[in-house]
């Protein structure tokens, strides 16, 4: 029995992804006493398409340096043949928040409580251009990679997630602009909460791939998607505070606005780097819940039409 | 011996219809959905078509067997689902080993990214680890023979360098089970001969190769066992000589004649094909024919509407899956309207005309629509015979016996001074 999960356990590293996809939809449920011998980490069995959606966690793993590729491949080409490469990360925000303060800060005066407004615009852009990025690539995802879809088995849940990882350098990049306001105007953080920043960041990663594991799965059929994410962009600012300060406006409004959770990364965001004023956690809790439920949805439409992705993409 | 394959009772269904169409927009479904609610509109069953049903076969490891079948019997909807691109709707399957297939050769290369680059992505998307695409990097490019080029963008590379690399990835990918299908293989002749070698080693190496193909001389000769796929279901299984053999003389596979009955006679309102087959100088049906001699296409069809377009029969010839020739009666009868009733159409090839081999023909009944051409009928690969070279001297091979390569075989006449 040891000599034998020792094998198991050799097999692993050489035998590459194709095999151990192993009894993805497995066996577990009927013939799972088998997986004790060492022979069947090699055995895939296909059956029809189970009715219950799942996230096969331990498939993923066993995919994941194929994620890694596909993020490095992705980020490795984002820039490839531009002028000036991967500056664009920098200047991209930086454009668009020059325009957001010219525009709202000095005609339209939008509320921004104690924060300068170029810090706080900024502090809401590059979260916001994350979200515009992730979407619009995770998305589109199963089509962009239409030859990898039809000719290689993988779990298609990997081009999503690959999609949502890959705007995250540009993040990254991104936040010099950040920094260099921070110190124009002396706002720094205020001691530890600092350290909550990623987790508003990890809030908007799982709300832009609820949603795009959702839209994905409904663009294999409708490519109505690709019209509609343009135009759910452009109001996406408006509704998620990133030209104000959402504490600013009525309360009522306040509510309405954390069901985008965008609207509590933003607020977070602010609070825990330029020590802005502190979300409402309730509002952050209605806004963590939306995001949630919106994963959940989104992975189980997105497991259950994976199988005919292949026919009728 | 242990099985690498099981197949057990593996179906699948497809809906046509509407949805044929793979994808539409979201106001079609709608409106469809909005008629169905209504009680308008109903799936039918006749809107259902099974590509596979109830198939079940066990590859034991280290066979070679051959998978056959005309086009459309699920040959690639066997193959999709084993290597896990599509499910089945019913049965089930297990495969034990690492499952590579030819079809992947190429998949994934990135244009902007340099052949380096590429080799890593590509042996990833296969299922190799970085480790193992590492120990095997300077086989794969000195095998692709693109070393300088290595670190170039792939968009720079020749079309023949491009498909050497992604070749070269793919060969150096050691599954325990291939599965080919030489039907969707890429490429040029060169490429897809080298494909049947990288087959043939793999075959000798004890590896368990499951081979999809229309080249019955291939399946014959590279194959230890061979199953036949009509219309979604397994008909025969056995040796591979004794299924191709059957597959060539049964209607499974295209045959020498063949008969509509009434109904299902292909045609429109005005003409309807009866039947078709292969005749000899005698107007005898045969499956062989001798490379020397003529042979005759003949056609049975009823023009049913004396009101419609001059109709003239038409014969289009294939081998290989290329078009030899297309050809129709030029008689001035079919410049006049024609006339209501049965007629027999005998097109005749001459000898030394084509080579040997296996020879399909549609058959098609058209009318000249100036400037196009419509068919009112035309089936593909309604018939098919073998073109066979005896060998006398008197051919244009002389007293050669090899292999004599080309689309036709004609007999020259040769000046010599």
């Amino acid at each position: 029995m040891v000599r034998a999960e020792t094998t198991l356990e050799e097999e692993r590293p050489t035998s590459g992804a194709a095999d151990s996809g192993t009894n993805p939809q497995p066996a577990a449920a009927t013939n799972g006493a088998v997986a004790a011998e060492a022979d069947a980490s090699r055995v895939t069995v296909i059956r029809p398409a189970s009715r219950i959606p799942r996230l096969d966690i331990g498939e993923l793993w066993h995919y994941r340096e194929l994620l890694w590729t596909i993020v490095w491949r992705d980020v490795s080409v984002r820039y490839k043949q531009t002028f000036l490469g991967v500056a664009w990360a920098i200047l991209v925000p930086a454009f668009t928040a020059l325009v957001y303060v010219i525009v709202f800060g000095k005609f339209a005066n939008f509320p921004a409580g104690s924060t300068p407004y170029p810090s706080l615009v900024v502090a809401g852009v590059l979260p916001m251009q994350y979200f515009a990025s992730a979407l619009s690539l995770a998305s589109l995802s199963l089509l962009s990679n239409l030859p990898l879809v039809t000719k290689v088995y993988f779990p298609r849940t990997l081009l999503p997630l690959g999609g949502v990882m890959v705007p995250l350098v540009d993040f990254v990049v991104g936040l010099p602009v950040l920094l260099v306001l921070m110190w124009k105007y002396d706002t720094w953080p205020n001691g530890l909460k600092v350290f909550t920043a990623p987790l508003f960041m990890l809030l908007a990663v799982v709300t832009v791939l609820g949603l795009s594991l959702l839209l994905a799965a409904v663009n294999v059929r409708y490519r109505d998607v690709r019209y509609m994410i343009p135009v759910f962009l452009q109001v996406m600012p408006l509704l998620s505070g990133v030209m104000f300060a959402v504490d600013e406006i009525p309360t009522k409004w306040q509510w309405i606005l954390s069901f985008n959770p965008m609207t509590s990364v933003i607020a977070g965001w602010r609070w825990a780097i330029l020590d802005a004023a502190a979300p409402h956690p309730g509002q952050v809790a209605v806004s963590v819940s939306v995001a949630l439920a919106l994963f959940l949805i989104g992975l189980a439409i997105f497991r259950s039409s994976e199988p005919r992705f292949a026919d009728t993409i | 011996m242990a099985t690498a394959i099981e197949v057990d009772s593996l179906s699948k269904k497809y809906r046509l219809g509407e949805f044929q169409a793979a994808y539409g927009t979201l106001r079609e479904t709608l409106v469809h959905a909005g008629r169905r609610l209504a009680g308008r509109e109903h799936h039918s069953a006749a809107t259902e078509i099974w590509a596979l049903q109830d198939v079940s076969f066990r590859v034991p490891e280290g066979q070679v067997l051959g998978v056959i079948g005309r086009n459309g019997a699920g040959k690639s909807t066997l193959l999709k689902i084993l290597t896990r691109i599509s499910h089945p709707t019913t049965g089930r399957a297990e495969i034990r080993g690492r499952v590579g297939s030819l079809l992947e050769v190429g998949t994934g290369f990135n244009q902007e990214l340099t052949g380096r680059e590429n080799i890593y992505l590509n042996g990833a998307i296969l299922g190799m680890k970085r480790r193992e695409i590492e120990g095997r990097f300077p086989d794969i490019v000195e095998f692709s023979g693109v070393e300088r080029f290595i670190d170039t963008p792939v968009k720079r590379y020749s079309s023949g360098m491009y498909v050497r690399l992604a070749f070269a990835v793919a060969a150096h990918f050691e599954p325990e089970i291939l599965l080919v299908d030489e039907v969707l293989a890429v490429g040029d002749a060169e490429f897809q001969a080298r494909c049947l070698g990288r087959m043939e080693d793999l075959g000798n190496t004890g590896r368990t190769v499951l081979f999809v193909s229309h080249n019955m001389q291939a399946v014959a000769q590279l194959c230890n066992r061979a199953i036949l796929l009509d219309g979604g279901r397994l008909v025969a299984d056995g040796p591979s000589e004794e299924i191709v053999a059957h597959y060539l003389q049964t209607s499974a596979g295209a045959g020498s004649s063949r008969t509509w009955a009434e109904e299902e006679a292909p045609g429109d309102e005005l003409v309807r094909l009866r039947s078709v087959r292969i005749v000899d100088v005698d107007g005898e049906t045969v499956d062989y024919v001798d490379v020397r001699r003529p042979v005759g296409i003949e056609l049975r069809f009823t023009v049913l509407d004396g009101g419609g377009p001059p109709v003239v029969p038409k014969i289009k010839v294939n081998t290989g899956g290329r078009v030899v020739f297309n050809a129709m009666d030029v008689d001035p009868r079919w410049h006049q309207p024609s006339l209501p009733g049965d007629y027999v159409a005998t097109a005749w090839i001459p000898g030394n005309l084509l080579n040997e081999g296996l020879v399909g023909v549609d058959p098609a009944i058209c009318s000249l629509d100036s400037p196009k051409l419509h068919h009112h009928v035309s089936v593909h690969e309604a018939v098919s015979f073998h073109v066979q070279d005896p060998a006398e001297g008197d051919s244009s091979r002389g007293r050669f016996t090899g292999q004599w390569r080309g689309v036709v075989r004609p007999l020259l006449e040769w000046t010599v001074r």
